[in-house]
């Protein structure tokens, strides 16, 4: 993907990490006696403490949502794009949040930190997470900040998906929820892929049952192939056909197979893998698709979705992207018709765009300009109601 | 403002939950969000989506020629529909679902029988193009024109009661011969529909 320079950043940001002591109970039964989340902030809390907006990461996600580190960091946060002074989400206006969920591995407590219990490593002793415990520990979160009411809870994806239970936990908690290529629920072709990404790293010898910390090494192949496959599926078939074609990276048709790899989507794909499996615990990548595949908002409220949203107060907008078959439009015109239905005031759009699921993460002008509309609204209505 | 969003305007009942179907801009919307009703627009050009978010309203992207099947029966107390019914593929379903879906519905349409259009295709043989109906007949998004005498022909065939109707000139105006010879001095009709 191609990075577009920015005409305006938040700059260089700092996270922080704020320890909690209260324990939490989980969905699953368990408790977590205490936890830690770090996070970032860009943009002032205003008086009222009225402006704050909460970011959602997906599935590979974590606290960067913007800015870099240094003033030679080439790599800003994951939706720099999006967030900035004078951007969709414009820190000139919102205080925007954003923190690795629990069980992440860039710096929360998740399977990569020490459980107290043993002095070694949570592995796959981490407890199981459920969409609603990161909501409830980012409720934590917002405590910790002072914040008491969410101007917007936004989210992409596994994001989508928290903001929306947002709306059903909290629903005093928050005035708008923007959910961007999500679902109500996983497809079980959607549920297939991750079981797929979650054998290839079980079956890595280096796994050792999600200890393999202890052994002083990862489960590289397993993790390299099950982003791989990911990263396939959150493509479309044009774009891979437009942006790596037929096109060798090496060797030639004559002479056939002389490398291990030799189109340029092999090599792309090949580097994709290895750069996520340095990077990413596997742990966490099991725990995440996991919180995915059991994402169901209207279970417990007689698999009605409509019965569920009956019960949120806030405004919703709703984004797809036309070319997004892991979370198709239909998903989301789901999300759209349950909403009619509790009679919830929602906006949605589908957007056309060619890069399939990763378009939520992308520059795109109709994107940014309904999107910046959107939360343009969303901080007319602090001034009036301030 | 258009003058048929005035008269639109006054047939809305207090605080009503309105679904306006091809909303344009939103120029309607905000006018009734103003008076306090309810409202949702249902569009599919894309700059008219932004245009009503970046007023705060409520927009859906939707074909309205594919029905409005995540609509349930009678969840708008009115459905309204201006300067669209020409558009569509199949005016004739997108009524009966307006008429579905709403308690009441109201309908704008340009009057092709206007005598403007008569003298453009009578005298000199030619679709009309005015500034009101601005599109060349090979490239336009009017599909299916309609008279008042037809319109009414089509609310008689499929069993929709015209509760109210009013018919202007160009201008805004109502004239003594618009009132008598609507179909001929008419430019817009407005109905009220059950």
């Amino acid at each position: 993907m191609s990075q577009q320079q920015q005409p305006a950043s938040v700059g260089i940001v700092h996270p922080q990490t704020v320890q909690f002591e209260e324990p939490l109970a989980l969905s699953n039964g368990r408790t977590l006696d205490n936890f830690e989340l770090i996070y970032e902030t860009y943009g002032e809390l205003n008086a009222d403490k009225s402006n704050a907006v909460l970011i959602c990461h997906a599935l590979s996600g974590n606290h960067h949502a913007a800015g870099v580190y240094s003033d030679d960091d080439k790599r800003p946060g994951w939706w720099d794009h999006y967030i900035g002074p004078g951007k969709a989400i414009d820190t000139n206006k919102f205080f925007v949040i954003a923190l690795n969920n629990l069980g992440g591995c860039h710096g929360s407590t998740g399977p990569n930190t020490i459980n107290p219990a043993t002095g070694k490593p949570w592995g796959s002793d981490f407890p199981i997470l459920r969409c609603r415990d990161w909501v409830h520990s980012q409720a934590r979160l917002l405590d910790h900040l002072g914040v008491e009411q969410l101007a917007a809870v936004v989210g992409g994806s596994l994001g989508g998906m928290q903001a929306m239970r947002w709306s059903l936990e909290y629903p005093d908690k928050i005035r708008h929820c923007i959910v961007i290529a999500s679902a109500m629920n996983l497809s079980s072709q959607n549920i297939a892929f991750n079981n797929i990404a979650r054998s290839a790293i079980s079956k890595d010898p280096d796994w050792h049952d999600g200890h393999f910390y202890d052994f002083k090494t990862k489960p590289r192949i397993g993790l390299s192939l099950a982003r791989k496959i990911a990263h396939v599926t959150y493509l479309s078939d044009d774009l891979m056909g437009e942006k790596f074609g037929r096109e060798l990276k090496r060797g030639n048709f004559d002479l056939g197979t002389e490398f291990d790899y030799e189109f340029q989507i092999e090599s792309y794909l090949e580097y994709q893998g290895d750069t996520f499996a340095e990077s990413f615990d596997a742990n966490t990548y099991i725990l995440m698709t996991r919180a995915l595949d059991y994402f169901d908002l209207a279970r417990e409220y007689n698999d009605n979705p409509s019965e569920a949203f009956s019960h949120t107060k806030c405004g919703f907008l709703v984004i797809s992207f036309s070319t997004d078959w892991r979370f198709a439009p239909q998903r989301s015109q789901e999300i759209v018709e349950a909403l009619l239905a509790a009679r919830r005031p929602v906006s949605y759009a589908e957007i056309e765009s060619s890069y399939g699921h990763d378009a939520f993460l992308l520059p795109n002008k109709r994107y940014e300009d309904l999107f910046a509309a959107y939360m343009n609204n969303v901080a007319k209505e602090l001034n009036n109601a301030g | 403002m258009r003058v048929d969003l005035e008269i639109i305007r006054r047939w809305v009942k207090a605080d009503s939950r309105v679904l306006d179907l091809g909303c344009g801009d939103g120029s309607l919307m905000s006018i009734l969000k103003e008076d306090g009703h309810a409202c949702l627009g249902i569009e599919i050009d894309a700059d008219n989506i932004l245009a009503c978010a970046a007023q705060g309203l409520s927009v859906i992207e939707q074909d309205i020629d594919k029905g409005l099947p995540n609509f349930a029966d009678k969840s708008f107390d009115l459905v309204v529909m201006t300067q669209t019914l020409q558009a569509t593929h199949y005016p004739h379903k997108v009524l009966q679902e307006l008429l579905r879906v709403g308690n009441e519905g109201i309908v704008a349409f340009p009057n092709f029988a206007n005598w403007r259009s008569r003298l453009h295709l009578g005298l000199f043989g030619h679709m009309p193009v005015s500034k009101f109906m601005p599109y060349s007949w090979y490239d336009t998004p009017n599909l299916h024109f309609c008279t008042i005498s037809d319109f009414e022909d089509l609310c008689h065939e499929l069993n929709i009661t015209i509760v109210a109707k009013v018919v202007v000139e160009a201008d805004g105006s109502q004239g003594l011969l618009t009132k008598w010879f609507p179909n001929l001095f008419g430019a817009t009709a407005i109905y009220k529909l059950r």
